[in-house]
C-alpha cells in the first residue's frame, strides 16, 4: 500500500502547490490589473500575451484567476477559522462536562446542521446583506456545528484515557486538561476536518458567489467569474474553464493530501 | 484509495456542471415595472423582405422574459406585461410604430380650443372579444376605472396620476348625431391623451384576471403561470386585414440561458432583448433586428446626499465617464449617447445637442473636483439591482474609469424589491444604475425632477424647473411646449442632475420566414403586424 499513498500524495502535493503558487505570487504580482479593462481585448483565446485568454471586458484571466483565488482563499481560511476556534470551544466543553448543558447545545447544534447549508447561508446573506466579509461571517457560523460535533464525540473519547486521569489526579485544572492536554491528542482528526471544512468553504464560497451573493463586482473571485462566464460558454470556454479547473485543482488536492494523511497516521 | 477515485470523479463531474452553466439570473435590459423600454429602429439589417408576400395565417412563439403580473390591463404593473397586453387591449387612442397617437376605439379626438374638453366621438363597428359591441357606458367605466373615479373602486387597479385631472366623462352626441366621450379636466393639459391609451373593456366585467376580453387584434386563449400565454386572431378586428397570424404564444423563458438554448434549437420565433453576444451566435439562424429600448439608462445620483449635493461633483462625474467606452464595452458600440431624460424617440421634444455637453475630459474632472474641495477624490457606492447584468457591467466600466479621477467607487448589488424599496421608494442609496422609461409624453418623463414629486428618487431641486414644469404642462401651443421642456432638459444638463449615459439598443432575433416585425418608440411586441412570408 505504501506506493500508492506516495501517488497519492505526490499528486495532492502538486496540485497544492500549483494553486498556493498561483495565489501567493498574485498577492504580489499578476502580469495586468485584475480589472483593468479594454474594449479592444474582449474575449480573446488564450495567447502568449494572455495565457489564459480575456474575458468579456478584455481583463486578462491569468490575473483574475490569480486575483479572485486570493480571494477565495482568503474567504475559506477566515471561514474554516471561525468554524474551527468556536467548534472547538464548544465541542470541548459539551464533550467533556457532558449533562444537561450538552444536551441543549447539541439539540440546537442538530437544528443548524438540519439545514442544508447553502440554503441557511442564503437566508444569512439576506438578512446581513452580500459582500466578502458577510460572506466569511456566513460560511464561519454555519461551519460550527460539523465543527463541534466532531471535536466533542473525540473529547467524549479521550477524556475516559488513562493520561486525562492521571492528569486530573494531579490537581490539573479542567481548562488545562481540555486545552493542555486532550486537545494536542485530538490534532488528527482536527486537521482533517479543517482540511474537510476548508474545502467545503471553497465551494460555498465559489457558490454564493456564483449566485451574486458574495463576492461584489469588479472584485474577482472563481465563483463570480464563473457566474459571468456562463452566457460565453460557447464562444469564449476559456473563461469559464480557467477559474474552474483552479477550483478543481485546489479542492481536489487538498483532499488528496488529506487522504494520506488519514491513511498514514 | 476508492475514496479519492470517487473524490475526483465529483470533482470532475462537477467542473463538467460548472461549464455547461448552471442555468442563473445574468439578464441585460429585460423590462419591469416604469424602469425599462423597447423601441424604433436605429438601424435595420433586415434584407428584402419587403418584397416578399405577406401570407395570412401560420402561428408564432414569441420569447419573454418575466411571467405576467396580470391579465387585466389595469392592474398590470410592470412592461413586461404591458408588452403583452398591448394584443389584446385598446383604448380610445393607441401608440403607432412612430409614436403618435392614432384613434382606436375613438373614430377622432377632437380637443377644445381652452384644452379643458376632449370629444372622442367612437367608431361603430369595434366589438368586444365576447362579440358585444362597444357602448359608450363601457368607455366612460374605463376610464373611470383607470382615473380611480369609479364609486366602488377595486384596490389593486393602478389608477394613473395623471388623470387625475378629470373632472368628468360623460356621453355626448357629434353634430351627425354619432355617439361619443367627452372628458372635462379642471385645467387645460393636452398630455392627458396620452393616458387614453388605457384599455376599453366591458363595464361590470368581473373575470378580468382568468378571462381578459379587449378590443385588440388577438383574443385570449389560455394562460399557464410561468409558462406561457395564448392568445388568437380576433377576426372581428376593426382593421381590414389585420392581424396576419391565427395564433400567438408568448412564452416565458426562466433566464436568458434558457431561452438561448430554446432559441438555438429553433423553438422561438421572435425574442426581443438580445445582447450583442447573444446576437452574435445567432446571426446565422435568425434575422437580427436593432432598434433602441427607449429608456434612459444613468448613473442616477442622489442630489440629497455627500458628495453629491454639491453641483461641481457631480458636473466632475459627467466629465469623467466615457459614455463612448461604456458602450464599447456593455453593448460592442451599439445604442446611442444620450446627455438627457428624455430618450431620443421623443424626437421633437428631444434635446440631442446636450449629449456633447459634458464630453469626456478627466483634466476637467479633477479641477471640478478640486474646485469642490475634493482633490483626492472621495469614495461612494453604487447600488445596482443584480439581475440586470447589463447595469452591472456598466458600473464595473465605470468603477474603473472613476479610478481616473481618483475616485474609490464600491458597487452594491441588491435584489430588484429591494431595490425598489430602498432605492426607488426609500431614497436610501448614493448612486444607482437604472434605465427610466415613459410613455410618448415628455411629462412622463420629466415629471420626477419636480422637487416635490413623491416618484422624484434622485432628490433633484430646483425652483426654476418647477416653475418652467408647470407652465409645460398647461400649455396647448406645441411650439412652446417644445421651447419648456429643452428648456427643463437644459436645466438638468447644467445642474448635472444625474449622469445620462444611454438609450441601449434592444436587439431582436426574428424567424427567418418571418416578416413585418416593427420597433415602436415604447415597450410593447405588437404582433398584429407580423407575418409569414413566401
Amino acid at each position: 500500500m505504501k506506493e500508492k499513498w506516495d501517488i497519492n500524495r505526490m499528486i495532492g502535493l502538486v496540485l497544492v502547490s500549483i494553486a498556493l503558487l498561483l495565489v501567493v505570487v498574485g498577492i504580489f504580482y499578476t502580469p495586468y490589473d485584475p480589472n483593468a479593462m479594454s474594449a479592444s481585448l474582449k474575449n480573446k483565446a488564450p495567447s502568449m500575451a494572455h495565457w489564459f485568454g480575456t474575458d468579456y471586458m478584455g481583463r486578462d484571466i491569468l490575473s483574475r484567476v490569480m486575483d479572485g483565488a486570493g480571494t477565495t482563499f482568503f474567504v475559506g481560511i477566515c471561514t474554516v477559522c471561525i468554524g474551527a476556534v468556536f467548534g472547538s470551544i464548544i465541542g470541548a466543553v459539551t464533550g467533556y462536562f457532558g449533562g444537561i448543558l450538552d444536551e441543549i447545545i447539541m439539540r440546537f447544534n442538530d437544528c443548524v446542521a438540519s439545514f442544508p447549508s447553502i440554503l441557511l447561508a442564503l437566508v444569512l446573506v439576506s438578512l446581513i446583506g452580500p459582500g466578502k466579509y458577510n460572506i466569511i461571517l456566513a460560511l464561519g457560523i454555519l461551519f460550527i456545528p460539523s465543527f463541534a460535533r466532531v471535536m466533542r464525540s473525540e473529547f467524549i473519547k479521550q477524556k475516559e484515557m488513562d493520561y486525562v486521569k492521571n492528569a486530573r489526579l494531579m490537581g490539573a485544572s479542567h481548562a488545562r486538561i481540555m486545552f493542555l492536554h486532550i486537545l494536542p491528542n485530538t490534532r488528527t482528526i482536527l486537521l482533517s476536518t479543517i482540511t474537510i471544512g476548508f474545502n467545503n468553504a471553497v465551494l460555498a464560497e465559489a457558490g454564493m458567489s456564483y449566485l451574486s451573493l458574495g463576492v461584489q463586482p469588479p472584485d474577482a473571485s472563481l465563483g463570480r467569474m464563473l457566474s459571468e462566464a456562463q452566457g460565453y460558454l460557447l464562444n469564449a470556454p476559456w473563461f469559464a474553464i480557467f477559474p474552474g479547473l483552479m477550483i478543481v485543482i485546489t479542492v481536489l488536492g487538498f483532499s488528496l493530501l488529506n487522504e494520506r494523511r488519514g491513511q498514514h497516521e | 484509495m476508492k475514496r479519492s477515485k470517487s473524490i475526483l470523479l465529483f470533482l470532475l463531474l462537477s467542473l463538467t456542471i460548472a461549464l455547461s452553466g448552471c442555468g442563473g439570473d445574468t439578464k441585460g435590459n429585460k423590462g419591469d415595472n416604469k424602469e425599462s423600454g423597447n423601441g424604433t429602429p436605429i438601424e435595420d439589417d433586415t434584407t428584402a423582405e419587403s418584397n416578399k408576400t405577406p401570407v395570412y395565417g401560420g402561428s408564432v412563439i414569441v420569447g419573454i422574459q418575466n411571467d405576467l403580473d396580470s391579465l387585466d390591463p389595469h392592474k398590470a404593473k410592470s412592461a413586461g406585461t404591458r408588452e403583452v397586453l398591448f394584443n389584446m387591449f385598446e383604448g380610445l387612442v393607441k401608440p403607432d410604430k412612430d409614436g403618435n397617437l392614432v384613434p382606436a376605439v375613438a373614430k377622432d379626438v377632437i380637443i377644445s380650443k381652452d384644452g379643458k374638453t376632449l370629444s372622442f366621438p367612437l367608431r361603430e363597428n369595434v366589438k368586444f372579444h365576447n362579440g358585444a359591441f362597444v357602448t359608450v357606458d363601457d368607455v366612460i367605466y374605463s376610464i373611470k376605472r383607470c382615473a380611480g373615479l369609479l364609486e366602488t373602486s377595486d384596490p389593486e387597479v393602478k389608477v394613473e396620476r395623471a388623470l387625475s385631472c378629470i373632472t368628468s366623462v360623460e356621453e355626448y352626441k357629434t353634430e351627425d348625431g354619432k355617439l361619443g366621450v367627452q372628458i372635462k379636466l379642471n385645467e387645460a393639459n393636452n398630455d392627458v391623451v396620452g393616458y387614453l391609451t388605457c384599455a376599453i373593456i366591458p363595464k361590470g366585467y368581473d373575470q378580468m384576471s382568468t378571462k381578459p376580453v379587449g378590443t385588440g387584434p388577438f383574443k385570449f386563449v389560455s394562460y399557464t403561470p410561468l409558462q406561457n400565454l395564448v392568445m388568437e386572431k380576433n377576426p372581428d378586428y376593426y382593421v381590414e386585414g389585420l392581424p396576419y397570424l391565427d395564433q400567438v404564444t408568448f412564452k416565458v423563458s426562466a433566464n436568458t440561458d434558457s431561452a438561448m438554448m430554446a432559441l438555438l434549437a429553433g423553438n422561438i420565433d421572435v425574442y426581443p432583448y438580445l445582447t450583442a453576444e447573444q446576437a452574435n451566435q445567432l446571426k446565422d439562424t435568425y434575422n437580427i433586428k436593432k432598434g433602441a429600448m427607449n429608456l434612459v439608462q444613468g448613473l442616477y445620483l442622489n442630489n440629497a446626499v455627500e458628495p453629491f449635493n454639491n453641483k461641481l461633483v457631480r458636473q466632475a462625474m459627467c466629465y469623467a465617464i466615457d459614455r463612448q467606452m461604456i458602450l464599447d464595452m456593455v453593448a460592442d458600440g451599439n445604442g446611442t449617447i444620450v446627455g438627457t431624460p428624455i430618450f431620443p424617440q421623443f424626437k421633437k421634444y428631444y434635446a440631442a445637442e446636450l449629449a456633447d455637453q459634458y464630453a469626456y475630459n478627466v483634466q476637467k474632472a479633477k479641477d471640478l473636483l478640486s474646485e469642490a474641495g475634493y482633490p483626492n477624490g472621495f469614495s461612494f457606492t453604487i447600488t445596482v439591482p443584480s439581475n440586470y447584468q447589463f447595469h452591472v457591467d456598466t458600473a464595473q466600466v465605470i468603477v474603473e474609469l472613476l479610478k481616473q479621477v481618483g475616485i474609490d467607487t464600491k458597487i452594491q448589488l441588491v435584489e430588484w424589491e429591494t431595490w425598489v424599496n430602498d432605492v426607488y421608494a426609500g431614497r436610501n442609496y448614493q448612486s444607482t444604475i437604472v434605465g427610466l422609461d415613459a410613455n410618448m409624453t415628455p411629462s412622463n418623463v420629466c415629471f420626477r425632477y419636480v422637487s416635490t414629486d413623491p416618484k422624484n428618487f434622485i432628490n433633484y431641486s430646483n425652483p426654476k424647473y418647477d416653475e418652467i414644469y408647470a407652465k409645460a404642462i398647461v400649455e396647448i401651443d406645441d411650439n412652446k411646449k417644445i421651447e419648456y421642456y429643452k428648456q427643463l432638459q437644459q436645466l438638468l444638463s447644467e445642474d448635472a442632475a444625474s449622469v445620462y449615459i444611454q438609450d441601449a439598443a434592444n436587439i431582436v432575433a426574428l424567424n427567418k420566414k418571418l416578416a413585418g416585425y416593427e420597433f415602436y418608440p415604447l415597450y410593447v411586441q405588437d404582433m398584429s403586424l407580423v407575418h409569414y412570408v413566401e
